[in-house]
C-alpha cells in the first residue's frame, strides 16, 4: 500500500514538472497564433494587441500558468484560438478516437506477439524461428509511412475498406449492429498499419525474454519433473520472463496517445494526431500544451500500471517493498 | 558401503552415444561439433559412477541426454529394461521423474520467485501425485530430510546460502522419489566446508533411499572420494573407465594422469577412496 502511495506521489511530481516545462518551452518558442494576423493588412495592430490581451498572452508567464491550472481544474485546459472553444472538450473527443484505435491495435499486437514470440524462442534456430526472424526483420526496416500508404493503395484499389474517418456519412441512421460494423470497417486499415509496425518489435522482445530464461536450469529441472512442453512455456517460462515484458507493456500504454500520430495523419483518422499537427503549425498554444500533457499523463500512467503489475507478478519486488 | 552384486542388471546403460550440434557461430554453416562420440558405460543400482573431465569435455551434454532432456544424435540408452532412446515425447515425460538432475549453480536452478516450500512441492504438483494436504506434508518432510530448518520453508531462494540452496535443489530432485540422481557439478560452486556437508548428506541419502548417483565433476579427488566407478571424459569420448582404485593408482591415459595431478598436486590421495 505504501509502495502504491509512494509511486502516486512520484507520478504527481512528474506531471507537475512536465506541465511547468511544457509551459516554459512553448513560451520560449518563437512566434504565436496572432503573428499570422499581423501579415494581414486588413487587421489593425490595435486589434491584435487587444486580442492578445483578451487571451491574457500579454501577462507574465507565472500568472498565465496559474490561470491555466485554474482552468484545468474546471476541465477547460485553456482556450483554443483556432477552434474558439475550451481545449478540454476538444481534446477529449480526439483522445477518445485515438484510444479506440490504439487500444484495439495494442491488444491485437500483444495477442499475436506473445504466442509467436514464444514459438520463435521455443524453436530457436529451426525453421519457424528463422521464418519469423526474417519476417520481423523485414517489417522492422519498412517505414510506418510506407506501410500505411501501401494499405491505403490496397483499400482504394480494392474498395473493400473506407479510406478515412471514424464513421460513414449516415452513421446515425444505422442500427446498433450496423454502427458497430461501420466502426470496425473504418478501424481495420489504421489498426492493421499500427499492428504491423509494432508487431516485429514486440515479437523480438518476447523471443529474447523467453529465450533468456528457457536455458535456465530451473526450467530444465521442471522439464525433468515431467511437465508438458506447452505448460512449461506458457506458465513457467512466460512467468519467469514476465518482468521486461511488463515494463514493455507499460511503455506501450504510454505510447497509446502519441504512437499513432503518423498513421492517423496519413489515414485521416480524426484522432489527436491531425489536431496536434495543425495546432503546432498554427501555434495554437493551449492545444499543444494540453496534448503534450495528456501524452505525459499516459506515459506516467502506463509506467504506474506496469509498476503495479510488476508488484503483483513478482513476489521478490513485494518483499523488497515491504522491507523498505 | 554398498557393494554391487555381480548378477545385478545395470540400472542405466548407454551404448555408442553420439551427440552432434550445429555450430552456432556460423550463419548457414553445415559444420557440426561432436559433443559426444562413442560413449558407452553402465551404472549399477545403488552405486555411484563419477564422470570426470575438463570443462567442455561433454559431461553436461551427457547428463542432459541421460536425464531424457536432450535426444542423442545416435546410440541407445537403457533405463532398466526400457530403451529410452526409442520412446516418444509423451513416454519420455513419464520416465523423466525417475532420473533427476541437480545442477551446478544453485542460484539459477531454483525459481527465484517461489518459496522453498513451493519449490519442493512443484514436482509433486506437476505429477498430480498427492492431495493438497499430503503434498504439503511431503514437502515439509523433504526439507527436513535435507536439513533445511522449518522456519525457512516460506522464504525465497534469494536469502538462502549456497549450501542451503543446493540442499533445496536436492530436496526438489528427491520429491518424485527418483531411482537415479545426476549431480552435474553439484558441488563445484560451493566452498570446501560446505562441500563436505553436502557430500555427507548425499552419502546418507544414498544409504537410506537406495539411490544411484551419476556424479559429474572436474575435481578428481572429490570424485574418487564419492564413487565406486570412475569414467574419464576427454573431447566427447570416455577415455578410461574402471573402479576407483585402478583408475587412481594406475591411470593409463595421459588425460587421467593430468586430472589427478591437477586435483591433488601429486598422485597421492587426500581423501580415502570410498571402496576400500
Amino acid at each position: 500500500m505504501r509502495y502504491t502511495f509512494r509511486r502516486m506521489i512520484q507520478a504527481a511530481i512528474l506531471l507537475f514538472g512536465a506541465s511547468v516545462l511544457t509551459f516554459l518551452f512553448s513560451a520560449l518558442a518563437p512566434g504565436n497564433y496572432f503573428d499570422e494576423m499581423r501579415l494581414n493588412p486588413q487587421i489593425s495592430p490595435e486589434t491584435i494587441i487587444s486580442l492578445r490581451g483578451q487571451y491574457h498572452l500579454d501577462r507574465p508567464l507565472p500568472v498565465r500558468y496559474v490561470q491555466w491550472v485554474n482552468s484545468l481544474i474546471h476541465g477547460e485546459m485553456g482556450f483554443s484560438f483556432a477552434y474558439n472553444s475550451p481545449v478540454g472538450p476538444l481534446l477529449w473527443v480526439r483522445a477518445r478516437n485515438t484510444l479506440i484505435l490504439t487500444l484495439t491495435a495494442t491488444l491485437i499486437a500483444w495477442a499475436i506477439a506473445l504466442p509467436l514470440g514464444i514459438w520463435s524462442a521455443a524453436t530457436a534456430g529451426r525453421w519457424p524461428d528463422r521464418v519469423l526472424s526474417w519476417a520481423t526483420a523485414s517489417f522492422l526496416v519498412l517505414p510506418d509511412l510506407l506501410l500505411a500508404l501501401c494499405l491505403l493503395i490496397l483499400a482504394v484499389r480494392s474498395g473493400w475498406f473506407p479510406t478515412g474517418g471514424l464513421v460513414s456519412t449516415g452513421f446515425e441512421t444505422l442500427l446498433p449492429f450496423g454502427k458497430f460494423r461501420d466502426i470496425v470497417m473504418h478501424l481495420t486499415l489504421p489498426v492493421t498499419a499500427l499492428v504491423l509496425s509494432s508487431l516485429p518489435i514486440l515479437i523480438r522482445h518476447v523471443r529474447a525474454a523467453i529465450g533468456e530464461v528457457l536455458g535456465a536450469p530451473f526450467l530444465r529441472a521442471a522439464e525433468g519433473h515431467g511437465i508438458p512442453r506447452r505448460r512449461l512455456l506458457y506458465r513457467y517460462a512466460l512467468r519467469a520472463a514476465a518482468n521486461p515484458l511488463i515494463s514493455l507493456f507499460g511503455f506501450s500504454i504510454g505510447a497509446l496517445l502519441s504512437g499513432s500520430f503518423l498513421v492517423e495523419v496519413v489515414m485521416s483518422w480524426p484522432g489527436l494526431g491531425p489536431l496536434m499537427l495543425e495546432a503546432i503549425l498554427a501555434r495554437d498554444l493551449y492545444v499543444v500544451i494540453g496534448g503534450v500533457l495528456l501524452s505525459t499523463l499516459f506515459l506516467v500512467g502506463g509506467n504506474f500500471i506496469a509498476d503495479m503489475m510488476l508488484y503483483w507478478a513478482d513476489p521478490r519486488i513485494r518483499t523488497e517493498a515491504a522491507t523498505q | 558401503m554398498l557393494f554391487r552384486c555381480e548378477n545385478d542388471q545395470p540400472l542405466l546403460r548407454a551404448e555408442n552415444l553420439e551427440k552432434r550440434y550445429k555450430r552456432a557461430d556460423a550463419l548457414d554453416s553445415k559444420e557440426e561439433v561432436a559433443a559426444l562420440s562413442e560413449v558407452s558405460f553402465s551404472i549399477f543400482p545403488r552405486t555411484t559412477l563419477a564422470l570426470v573431465g575438463e570443462s567442455g569435455s561433454g559431461k553436461s551434454t551427457l547428463a542432459l541426454c541421460l536425464a531424457c532432456l536432450e535426444r542423442p544424435t545416435s546410440g541407445n540408452i537403457w533405463f532398466g529394461e526400457r530403451e529410452v532412446t526409442a520412446l516418444n515425447e509423451k513416454e519420455l515425460r513419464a520416465i523423466r521423474p525417475q532420473i533427476q538432475l541437480v545442477f551446478q549453480d544453485p542460484a539459477s536452478s531454483l525459481n527465484p520467485g517461489w518459496t522453498a516450500l513451493e519449490i519442493v512441492s512443484e514436482p509433486l504438483l506437476v505429477q498430480q501425485r498427492l492431495g493438497k494436504q499430503a503434498r504439503r506434508a511431503k514437502a515439509h518432510a523433504l526439507l527436513e530430510q535435507v536439513g533445511i530448518p522449518a522456519e525457512k520453508a516460506s522464504k525465497r531462494p534469494g536469502i538462502f546460502s549456497g549450501g542451503q540452496r543446493q540442499r533445496l535443489a536436492i530436496a526438489r530432485a528427491l520429491a518424485l522419489e527418483p531411482k537415479v540422481l545426476i549431480l552435474d557439478e553439484a558441488l563445484s560452486a560451493l566452498d570446501c566446508s560446505v562441500q563436505a556437508q553436502i557430500v555427507n548428506l548425499l552419502l546418507e541419502l544414498q544409504t537410506s533411499l537406495g539411490l544411484t548417483y551419476l556424479f559429474i565433476s572436474h575435481d578428481f579427488a572429490m570424485a574418487a572420494h564419492l564413487s565406486d566407478q570412475i569414467a574419464v571424459m576427454h573431447q566427447g569420448r570416455i577415455v578410461e573407465t574402471g573402479s576407483v582404485e585402478t583408475v587412481v593408482h594406475a591411470p593409463k591415459h595421459t588425460v587421467t594422469q593430468r586430472l589427478i595431478t591437477a586435483a591433488m598436486g601429486s598422485p597421492a590421495l587426500p581423501y580415502p577412496p570410498k571402496v576400500a
